[in-house]
């Protein structure tokens, strides 16, 4: 079956960027907008401004996704559709804005701008395009007022997930972060985790690399550690109803991890009670994860390998648009797989973690 | 193939590019210092228009803490993954690929040469004085 045949594609991960940081004023108390134009929005790393590591292409995307109006990549709706949503056949959009918000320092700083970013993504975006769906952008630093914001939007069809970023200031699973995954649980609404993020530590765990090379590769290793972190803490085992998308941090290195995790676990177990299941018994249930970016082995079809051990239901085609890295759903499988594989892949696994709506 | 006026040699200054379309396929050409180049507007890896990539230069490095920046002005990258290919042959200097952006014959001919036959109808002005770009895409 050939992407163009399918009824409509699922992509789990598509960045609408605002235009300036005013698009959010008309959602934000005098407060916040005086104390951001004064005094900015610091963020838990370096006192800098900006990414700690300069991007590959302006605004980390496509050179050819500058919206004809003006603006940055991504920040029109309009050209969102025509060259995205229109022409690669996407039937199910998840935005997942990676505003400055979740990382901010000043934690009430931080509610306001997700607040603010959540009303944002509905009104601006999916109330004029039924095709997109926004997530939950939560002050996750902050847990209990997280819980609040799902709270907040719990029920409301235009939000299918919370989502959370890589880079924590503790391990994920750590009890503090537990009223987040509570109140996702509660809502129904899967928790999906995007690589970035601004936790305070260095963004590899063997310190500040000296390349944008080295950051992108770390994206696999922070969520490997926060992906642990989740089961051995026993929120799968808390929250069995839980659904987790890991999100533009590969997958590939997830058949040994499952394999190395099961190993411990048969040896270390008297440590962890908590734990009824096989480590993978948990992550097969309760983990998804997204494709882009797709690694590229020079005979493709060691892909077709991986999933196979990881399983052809865990796997959902996402795009990354507008981002440089960008994946074309026409050049993502490209080595043997059969229709229904396919199907699962590009459109029946998401549909099963994010319903219809 | 198909013959295609690109543009007058008066209006299409080095270091810039122009993207045509020959029968849906699209074509981007360049003026690297003088000399013109085509390459099918279509990265090899992944899809994207070529014809919006930045032009760079040629980086290499033979051992760490040495470099060499040569060839400015005739690699062209990417604007999606950054793949980069040589202007010239279309050649990438990227080890993991082995498709080449598919390069098309351009050539320089006199106006009263190109003013001939079917290619009057073409929507460029065509004033028989000049010299032409021509590229056989």
């Amino acid at each position: 079956m050939s992407v163009e045949r399918l009824p409509g594609i699922y992509d789990c991960d598509i960045h609408p960027a605002v235009r300036s940081m005013a698009d959010l004023e008309p959602w934000l108390e005098r407060r916040w907008i005086e104390h951001f134009r004064t005094y900015g929005a610091i963020r838990n790393q370096h006192y800098m401004s900006g990414a700690a590591y300069h991007k590959s292409q302006p605004n980390a995307s496509r050179r050819d996704a500058w919206p004809p109006e003006g603006g940055p990549q991504g920040s029109s709706l309009e050209f969102m559709r025509t060259q995205h949503l229109d022409q690669n056949g996407i039937g199910f959009g998840i935005l997942n804005p990676l505003v400055s918000s979740q990382g901010v320092r000043n934690l009430e700083h931080s509610a306001a701008l997700c607040r603010a970013i959540n009303h944002w993504q509905a009104e601006q975006w999916v109330a004029g395009e039924p095709r997109l769906h926004a997530s939950i952008v939560v002050p996750y630093e902050d847990p209990e007022t997280s819980a609040d914001e799902i709270r907040h939007w719990a029920g409301d069809r235009r939000f299918v997930q919370v989502l959370l970023l890589s880079r924590t200031s503790m391990p994920p699973g750590n009890k503090r972060y537990w009223p987040i995954y509570a109140a996702a649980a509660e809502a129904g609404l899967p928790v999906g985790i995007h690589a970035f993020g601004n936790s305070g530590w260095p963004v590899t765990s063997s310190g500040w690399p000296s390349f944008y090379m080295d950051e992108m590769v770390g994206h696999a290793q922070t969520s490997q550690s926060g992906l642990v972190s989740l089961v051995i803490e026993g929120v799968f085992e808390r929250w069995p109803e839980l659904k987790l998308v890991l999100i533009e941090s590969g997958f590939t290195w997830a058949p040994s991890l499952l394999w190395r995790l099961d190993r411990e676990f048969d040896i270390l177990r008297s440590e962890v009670p908590h734990l009824k299941l096989k480590p993978s018994d948990y992550i097969r249930r309760n983990v998804w994860w997204t494709s882009q970016p797709m690694d590229e082995p020079e005979n493709k079809r060691m892909l077709g390998d991986i999933f196979a051990w990881l399983g052809w239901d865990r796997i959902m085609f996402s795009s990354d648009y507008p981002h440089w890295d960008f994946d074309d759903p026409t050049r993502v499988i490209m080595f043997p797989a059969t229709d229904e594989q396919r199907r699962q892949f590009f459109v029946d696994n998401a549909r099963g973690v994010y319903g219809t709506r | 193939m198909a013959r295609r006026i690109v543009a007058p040699v008066s209006e299409f200054a080095p270091g810039t590019r122009r993207r045509i379309d020959v029968d849906g396929r699209g074509i981007v050409v360049f003026n690297v210092k003088g000399e013109y180049f085509a390459l099918l507007d279509k990265c090899p890896h992944n899809g994207g228009s070529l014809a919006q990539g930045v032009v760079t230069g040629l980086l290499q490095s033979t051992t760490p803490g040495d470099y060499s920046y040569t060839r400015q002005g005739e690699i062209i990258r990417c604007p999606w993954h950054g793949w980069e290919f040589d202007i010239k042959t279309g050649r990438s200097f990227c080890t993991g690929i082995h498709a080449r952006a598919r390069p098309y014959p351009v050539t320089v001919e006199p106006g009263s040469a190109v003013a001939e036959g079917p290619y009057r109808a073409e929507t460029i002005p065509v004033r028989i004085e000049e010299d032409y770009v021509v590229v056989d895409a």
